[in-house]
């Protein structure tokens, strides 16, 4: 193997790495922070990929002349139509089921496969794909050899600039704060005067915007399906308890770690036997360290 | 009562039902209607992950006994389809051949698609005598005394395919396939005949069903740099992987690549752009050019609207309902055993042009077809072989 | 009355069930429809162990899968090899394995079959369980291991083509022993021996839940470390039931394969395991013939509604997942009971009580 192809190979680990990360950062919000077992996760990302799909099929038929810019508006509009809906999906269905999680996971496994068919009857059950924009199809090239495909670079550039949002959020404002307040004690936080509903609802709301972002970014290199979400939802769930469910930052650490890990065994081993591996090893690993790879010290 | 001699009038041959007909229309008119239609099943996935490339068979094989019965059905009886649905899951697919070889007691069944649904029929299939006509391009290695097979098994796509690309466009070959049956039997086929026309197999990988990450395989591909790849990647998956490959520069125009699986169906999945330059191997194009075909597709067209396209498992499932015709005419009955008599060397007259059931194996001589995808997600035809016999156990 | 009717519903819904299984059904359904019925009831059998080990293990395992595809697949391979002999199994031939498999050899024999039926799932649902709970993992986090452990089985067993089937799974059996059982009246028996099988397994199940252990592991659900505290391991408590459960799901599989005639690695896979969590939840986490009421209703349900509107089917199951849990958390055989309370209710509000 020469040394293009490792470089190549090492990129597309990174890639993998960002994809899990947008994949999981959601998920980690809800799961994580709010302790929410979200299994419709991925049909909100799958929701995502429609939008922005449906986005370029507007530009494209109305705004020609804008095409190059309408990934911008699809994600946007992705982000938007993803985080009303969790809203409405958290003040009307979840915020039931707070006092019981191992019910929210069938009640929104059960959501997740009405969602699965209202997008088959509603977007048709075929294949779609967004086109890409011309400054976005095919690779850069930085050294003769080397081609990094433009859209994984895109989707690297997107993941940095989301996770910066996100810890901004977070980090360092007030909502961001009221957020923590509550994961931390919720009693003690009502009792000062937040309005745990309401940073309930938001924190829901965020965590499907992100999903919402990542469902666009996926269907930049893949493809989606109103079952896309299903083939995505295990591995979220993995990458968020490897990681240690109540920390972002293990997140990123293991969604590194396995996306380093897949791509070299998938150099090494067929696909199904790379991803056998990578699961059961999560899995071994979780058996002697239950918490996941990081943990913060949070009441429970 | 009256269900007894319902049952006992769809066993009867064609003659005695009919007059079957006369005798009992006086007294229920229910019979009299069981009586001049004969029932057929129809059996694939509506929902679940198979519906899409499914559903566009059941469209074209409902076309074709439209057709049939506009014209006065078969042996003076309208044919009456049961659409059961498969729902991509295999035991399912089961428990409605069962369904409607018990409980409707067809005459004859269209359907099934993947290989693992054909499979988990075919014992219900044989256990109740019934008859099914499969419409897909699939691996071969069976043959099942109730089954007809209407398109190609993999010798007569992969082996023409294989000589075409060495012959023209290079000799050493990479494989890329999802992983299951048909991708694994067809490489297996491709290898002995790679090594026979003198090329060199560069590599062999398999993505997992449904497998929306081709990076590393495309790493692969590009380390390897071979003169063609050949890719049996299957469904969904190869949205992501043609995608990849442009994005990594691996493009129609930089790279050959030919698919035994990407039809013209396909490709609307795909993306046009996605598709461009790429090579596939089929039994059949839209884009083929006599009056059949002519006619097909106006009527596909006409049916089912103007954007709808045809690719080669529609065209086989509207073949075998018309081979299907054919033969219980040409036997005087719907009898499973005198319609397979019957349909040893029959010929037809298809959108694919003439072609022929095999004397005794059950499967169809096929011209192989190579054609380059357009930007209109039409197919140009640039090679076509004469017709090929049919050969499920190949010996390599 | 409906305080009357909830007090002996159990009993009232065993006899009910007893006359329909032996004698309704028998008698007037089609073989046909008779068959689907035993299709049915093997997923009964993967409820009433749901029932041990989440409605009174608080243990909710989302991989019951993998166990109702270790008892299917040992069984269709004894089969297979049957149907095969003296050739190697079909599969095998197009995958181009040319020797049996040693790990395949022992299937030759029924007894080892029904051996490994019963014993292999206790051999990887106990250390599956004790381990975790053992380090007072979360049942959060078991849900998603066991979740995961799913995915990774079905993906192992489409990826090993060759020993497993790969994606097309193993079909076409033919006889047991000899006996043909592709015919109606084999079937018919196969049918009955089915039942009394599973008022084998729900009388074990009542007979664990009446018992002290039964108390215990109630006691655990509602609250662990007070048992702790007394001086119990909890977590060998929760994997007896889990290991349980696991048996029973793998006698169901077993019984899948014969009658069906074939096993699928979509059986195992992460839809086919949540959706066995269902079965349990219609009828009622907490009733051992609720359980069987579930499988049966959902089943008759699905071929139904695939029967005569298949776009249907996604919308009912996943909203009667959604209206189980949010409505009715103890299903159907908390009805009455739930009915009751709300009458009192109405006399004196007081809040349902409802389990984890």
């Amino acid at each position: 193997m020469n040394v293009e192809i490792a470089a190549m190979q090492v990129f597309s680990g990174i890639s993998l790495f960002t994809i899990l990360v947008l994949m999981a950062l959601g998920l980690s919000i809800v799961f994580g922070l709010m302790g929410v077992i979200n299994m419709a996760h991925g049909e909100v990302m799958a929701l995502g990929a429609y939008v922005t799909y449906y986005t370029a099929r507007f530009f494209g038929a109305y705004l020609p002349s804008l095409m190059g810019a309408y990934v911008f508006f699809g994600i946007a509009l992705a982000f938007l139509v993803t985080f009303a809906f969790g809203y409405l999906l958290e003040r009307s269905f979840i915020r039931f089921l707070y006092a019981r999680p191992l019910d929210t996971l069938l009640a929104t496994w059960g959501l997740s496969l009405v969602l699965q068919q209202a997008y088959r009857s509603g977007f048709g059950a075929q294949e779609v794909s967004v086109p890409m924009t011309s400054w976005l199809t095919g690779a850069w090239e930085p050294i003769a050899g080397i081609q990094l495909p433009l859209n994984r670079l895109f989707i690297i550039w997107l993941t940095l600039l989301v996770s910066g949002g996100v810890y901004l959020i977070l980090y360092r404002t007030r909502w961001g704060l009221r957020i923590r307040a509550v994961t931390q004690n919720r009693a003690m936080s009502g009792a000062v005067g937040i309005d745990t509903g309401r940073v309930d609802a938001m924190s829901f709301a965020l965590g499907c915007g992100l999903a919402g972002i990542a469902g666009s970014a996926f269907t930049m290199i893949g493809s989606t399906n109103p079952l896309t979400g299903q083939l995505y939802i295990v591995d979220a769930f993995i990458v968020v308890v490897f990681g240690g469910v109540q920390s972002l930052l293990g997140t990123f650490a293991s969604g590194f770690v396995i996306a380093s890990s897949q791509s070299f065994l998938e150099f090494l081993l067929s696909g199904s036997m790379a991803k056998v591996s990578i699961l059961l090893a999560v899995i071994t690993v979780l058996y002697f360290r239950p918490t996941g790879l990081f943990t913060s010290k949070v009441r429970q | 009562m009256a269900r007894m001699n319902r049952r006992r009038f769809l066993i009867t041959g064609g003659k005695l039902a009919a007059a079957g007909a006369l005798t009992y229309s006086g007294l229920s008119p229910r019979i009299g209607r069981a009586a001049d239609t004969v029932k057929v099943g129809i059996l694939h996935s509506l929902s679940g992950t198979i519906a899409i490339a499914e559903a566009a068979i059941v469209d074209a094989e409902r076309l074709a006994i439209d057709e049939i019965n506009a014209q006065g059905g078969v042996l003076g009886r309208r044919i009456e389809p049961i659409i059961e649905d498969g729902a991509s899951d295999w035991p399912t697919f089961a428990e409605k051949a069962r369904k409607l070889l018990v409980r409707d007691k067809v005459a004859v069944v269209f359907g099934c698609y993947t290989s693992a649904s054909r499979k988990s029929v075919l014992p219900v299939f044989e256990q109740n005598k019934g008859l099914l006509y499969y419409p897909t391009y699939y691996e071969g290695q069976e043959i099942s005394k109730n089954c007809i097979y209407t398109a190609q098994e993999a010798t007569q796509s992969v082996i023409a395919a294989i000589e075409w690309l060495a012959a023209n466009k290079g000799k050493s070959f990479f494989l890329v396939g999802s992983d299951y049956i048909y991708p694994r039997t067809c490489n297996k086929i491709a290898k002995p005949t790679i090594a026979r026309v003198g090329g060199r197999t560069l590599g062999e990988e398999y993505a997992p069903l449904g497998h929306t990450e081709f990076s590393s395989i495309i790493n692969k591909i590009k380390a390897a740099k071979p003169d063609c790849i050949y890719s049996t990647v299957v469904g969904g998956s190869n949205v992501a992987f043609y995608k990849q490959l442009n994005a990594a520069g691996l493009s129609g125009a930089k790279q050959t690549l030919l698919s035994t699986v990407v039809s013209e169906n396909e490709i609307d999945g795909i993306g046009r752009d996605n598709a461009v330059g790429y090579y596939a191997c089929m039994g059949y194009f839209q884009s083929q050019k006599s009056a059949t075909n002519d006619r097909f597709v106006k009527a596909i067209k006409a049916k089912y609207g103007q954007e709808r396209v045809v690719g080669d498992p529609m065209e086989c499932g509207y073949t075998g309902v018309h081979f299907w015709r054919l033969a219980a005419e040409k036997a005087k009955s719907f009898a499973v055993e005198k319609v397979v008599a019957a349909s040893s060397n029959l010929e037809l007259d298809a959108p694919e042009g003439k072609i022929k059931l095999h004397a005794s194996n059950h499967h169809t001589w096929k011209h192989a077809r190579i054609g380059v995808a357009r930007a209109d997600g039409q197919f140009d035809i640039v090679h076509e072989s004469p017709l090929i016999e049919p050969n499920p156990y190949p010996k390599l | 009355m409906p305080r009357l009717l909830a007090r002996n519903a159990e009993a009232v819904g065993y006899v009910v069930l007893a006359v329909i299984l032996l004698v309704a059904f028998p008698l007037g359904l089609d073989p046909f429809r008779l068959n689907l019925v035993s299709k049915y009831l093997a997923f009964a059998f993967v409820a009433v162990g749901v029932v041990l080990s989440w409605g009174y293990g608080g243990i909710l395992s989302l991989g019951q899968g993998i166990f109702f595809g270790l008892g299917g697949y040992f069984m269709a391979m004894f089969l297979k090899l049957e149907a095969s002999a003296p050739e190697l199994p079909d599969f095998m031939v197009w995958s181009s394995t040319e020797v049996l498999p040693w790990w395949w050899e022992p299937y030759h024999h029924l007894w080892f079959t029904l051996l490994s039926v019963v014993l292999v799932p206790c051999a990887v649902a106990f250390p599956l369980a004790y381990a975790p709970f053992k380090k007072r993992l979360g049942g959060v986090y078991f849900a998603i291991v066991t979740l995961a452990l799913a995915l990774t089985a079905m993906v192992m067993l489409v990826g090993q083509q060759g020993y497993t089937g790969g994606a097309n799974g193993i079909t076409d059996f033919r006889s047991l022993l000899g006996w043909d059982i592709t015919t109606d009246r084999a079937k018919l028996f196969l049918y009955l021996g089915e039942v009394v099988l599973l008022f084998a397994v729900m009388g074990a199940a009542t007979f664990v839940l009446r018992s002290r252990l039964g108390k215990i592991l109630v006691a655990i659900r509602d609250s662990e470390d007070r048992v702790r505290f007394s001086g119990y391991d909890t977590a060998l408590f929760k994997a007896f039931a889990f290991t349980t459960g696991a048996v029973f799901a793998s006698l169901g599989g077993a019984l899948y394969s014969v009658q069906v005639g074939l096993i699928t690695p979509t059986l195992v896979g992460v839809v086919a395991s949540v959706e066995m969590v269902i079965y349990a939840a219609v009828g009622g986490r907490t009733s051992v013939v609720g359980a069987v009421y579930g499988a049966l209703l959902v089943g008759f349900a699905r071929s139904v509604i695939s029967e005569n509107l298949a776009t249907l089917w996604l919308f009912f199951v996943g909203g009667l997942f959604m209206f189980v849990v949010l409505v009715m958390p103890n299903g159907l055989a908390g009805l009455p009971a739930q009915l009751a309370s709300r009458r009192r209710r109405a006399e004196a509000p007081t809040r349902l009580p409802v389990d984890a």
